[in-house]
């Protein structure tokens, strides 16, 4: 699940679907810390707390990240990984 | 007497007001504003001069005042810099005589400059030259001289080039200002060399002894040949060489007179020119207590040097020049007169009290001639002998009052110059009858050459003029005329009462062989010079002119020591110091910074494709590099 969301991260043309892979990328590792926890350490709850608050930091990431592509978009009239290469300079 | 300060800030809050508000004033308004403020700078200076020397003396001595000190830089504690006013009779001398001559010079300049584009920078420029003058006469310590003796030579430096559109201006106030600056880098040495050793700026403390062991102890160590102190205060003399023009540091005062001719008598003739001799007089107790070889090295100095320029203004035809050569011969006489003293006393400080007395007179009748050539260079349009000629029916007062101030330069009875080159004579035979015979001959050449200016201006032949030449304005002949009556009678002032070597009564009697040898010389070169220049035509100077060419031609190139000069700037340090620093300037110094700019920039372009923009390229590199430490922390841990 996690190498999926690497995989989209790495080769998707368009920005929203590159936030889509990374929301994948951090689901994977929710589900990670939730299932180790359970079953490594199941008399402790640090992974699952962890996974609660990973949760609330990938929705605010979103936000973030939604809007920095909206400022994209009303920049360069598009949302193409190709059309924001001027931000080299 | 709080209220000298008065003295110092009147000039500079004019000089200020007019520098920043004076384009914005009349020009004649902003004259009147300049010299109303010279005039109350002139009576308190006449004030405090009155109210110094009616003070009661203490064991005989005027007691040294310092009515005003403030502590400026604060470095350690014994050595810090302060600002102050001292008075001690040069000082409060040396009030008067600037204070004098630059109102006069400040009066004159109304009718002079009239109509001159810059009237009130003009006027601006004097008030900042007056300040500084007179800040460096009441110096109370050796840096504040410093301080108010570069500020003399900026104000200097931009009066000379006052018309900043003619290029032998700008060349000649370039010239003075690196020249004496030149002078002054060995003046700041001295002073320092002076401080290190005695742990103190201050005059007062230098003079009354509290420095005493540390001088004493300075004077004992000895380097290259001399004491340390006598080195620092060479040293010091250097700088006042450089500001009184003694060769061969003389080089930039005949160009000076590129300057307008009030400027030529105020700065180069009266005041600012006298600063040197006034340095040795102030450093004087140092000068005969530790280092008296010093002092005959100074009297040899300006014995050749008031020689050397009295025998090229016998030859120079431009008027300016010849009172130029002429000035720079009477401050050799001064230095020479501070130079034989051979101590402290009675009798043998006398050339202490003759060189402040000359230095007073000829201010006086310096100036004077000074202004009379400015009215007479108003009256043709032009410095040159050959216009002029029988301009005594055209110009009576200037005429009259010139005539004056010739019979004063020469030294004949009753007229001031005489009765202080007489001092200055007497002096010099204590010494050796060698410098006294030198300095009666230059007093001859001195005479010769002053009536040789006068008769080719005043007789002779006339020249024709474009229109007739006419007397020069009230504001212009009223400082003539003032200033010929002081020459009239500043003979008669018991100058010895108020300046001499121990401060104590020094009544002047007149050294009867010394004062009819040097009357006598003075009349037989009059005469000479009347049978050679009365006339129209001037058969003898021609032949004898023909007759000693190459002497002739030396003299009129001033000895070639400009050439000289500029031999040794350009020839040799030019070529041999300053190139090779150039180079490795340019080549070592910026090469090796260059290089560190150019493989800073090579570099920077072989990684720049790093930085491509694509966002996923650089997860991507982010993502490797994780995987390789990843990698490498399992297999080497």
């Amino acid at each position: 699940m996690m190498f999926a969301g690497i995989f989209g991260f790495f080769t998707r043309k368009n920005t929203l679907a590159m936030l889509i892979s990374l929301e994948l990328i951090l689901n994977a590792s929710d589900i990670n810390f939730a299932v180790f926890n359970r079953y490594l350490f199941p008399a402790q709850l640090e992974g699952h707390f962890f996974t609660l608050f990973a949760i609330a930091i990938a929705a605010a990431e979103t936000a973030v990240g939604i809007a920095i592509i909206i400022n994209i978009y009303r920049n360069v009239r598009g949302i193409q990984v190709k059309d924001i290469e001027e931000m080299k300079h | 007497m709080e209220y000298t300060i008065f003295i110092l800030l009147l000039p500079v809050l004019m000089f200020l007001f007019l520098g920043l508000a004076g384009h914005k004033l009349k020009p004649n308004v902003a004259g009147i504003f300049g010299t109303i403020s010279l005039g109350i700078v002139a009576v308190l200076s006449y004030v405090t001069a009155w109210n110094y020397f009616t003070l009661p003396r203490v064991n005989g001595v005027f007691q040294a005042l310092t009515p005003l000190k403030v502590e400026w830089l604060h470095l350690t504690d014994h050595l810090h810099i302060d600002l102050g006013i001292f008075l001690d009779p040069i000082s409060v001398m040396m009030l008067v005589v600037i204070s004098t001559v630059s109102l006069m010079v400040h009066i004159y300049s109304m009718g002079y400059m009239h109509g001159e584009k810059g009237f009130q920078r003009y006027y601006a420029f004097l008030s900042l030259f007056t300040f500084s003058m007179l800040g460096l006469v009441v110096a109370t310590n050796i840096f504040q001289m410093y301080i108010f003796w570069e500020l003399v030579g900026v104000s200097s430096y931009l009066l000379i080039g006052f018309y900043y559109t003619k290029p032998t201006a700008i060349a000649a106030s370039k010239k003075a200002f690196i020249v004496t600056r030149f002078a002054d880098l060995g003046f700041l040495i001295g002073i320092l060399i002076l401080s290190f050793f005695t742990k103190t700026f201050d005059f007062t403390e230098l003079m009354n002894g509290t420095a005493e062991p540390l001088l004493r102890s300075a004077a004992g160590q000895s380097f290259l040949g001399g004491s340390v102190l006598a080195w620092g205060l060479g040293l010091m003399f250097m700088g006042g060489a450089g500001k009184s023009a003694m060769f061969p540091l003389h080089i930039w005062l005949p160009d000076a007179m590129e300057g307008p001719t009030p400027v030529s008598a105020l700065i180069h003739a009266a005041t600012m020119v006298v600063a040197g001799v006034y340095l040795v007089a102030r450093m004087f107790p140092l000068y005969i207590d530790y280092a008296p070889q010093v002092l005959a090295g100074i009297a040899y100095i300006g014995a050749f040097t008031a020689l050397f320029s009295a025998t090229i203004a016998c030859v120079q035809t431009d008027i300016k020049r010849v009172l130029a050569f002429s000035t720079i011969s009477q401050i050799g006489f001064m230095i020479v007169a501070l130079g034989v003293c051979l101590g402290k006393g009675e009798h043998e400080g006398l050339g202490y009290m003759a060189s402040m007395f000359h230095l007073f007179t000829h201010a006086m009748f310096k100036a004077l001639l000074f202004l009379g050539a400015g009215s007479i260079i108003h009256a043709v349009h032009s410095n040159e002998m050959d216009h002029m000629g029988g301009l005594r029916k055209y110009m009576p007062i200037t005429h009259i009052t010139f005539l004056i101030a010739c019979l004063a330069i020469s030294g004949i009875p009753p007229f001031s110059g005489f009765f202080s080159k007489d001092e200055i004579l007497s002096a010099a035979f204590e010494f050796s009858p060698v410098i006294g015979w030198t300095m009666s001959f230059i007093a001859g050449l001195t005479a010769f050459y002053m009536f040789r200016l006068y008769y080719n201006i005043f007789w002779g032949k006339e020249h024709e003029h474009e229109h007739t030449p006419h007397e020069a304005p009230l504001t212009m002949t009223f400082p003539l005329m003032f200033l010929a009556a002081i020459t009239l009678v500043a003979g008669f002032i018991p100058f010895g009462h108020f300046v001499s070597s121990n401060g104590e009564v020094y009544n002047i009697h007149l050294d009867k062989v010394v004062a009819t040898v040097s009357v006598c010389i003075a009349v037989c070169s009059i005469a000479l010079a009347t049978i050679f220049y009365r006339k129209a035509e001037q058969p003898i100077p021609d032949m004898l002119g023909k007759k000693f060419r190459k002497l002739h031609t030396a003299a009129s190139h001033r000895f070639y020591i400009d050439e000289v000069w500029m031999f040794v700037t350009h020839k040799i340090i030019f070529r041999c110091i300053s190139t090779p620093i150039a180079w490795f300037d340019r080549h070592v110094v910026d090469g090796f910074m260059n290089f560190l700019a150019w493989s800073a920039q090579e570099a920077s372009f072989s990684i720049r494709g790093f930085q491509s923009g694509r966002v996923q390229q650089y997860a991507y590199v982010f993502l490797v590099g994780a995987l390789v430490i990843i990698v490498g922390l399992l297999l080497f841990i």
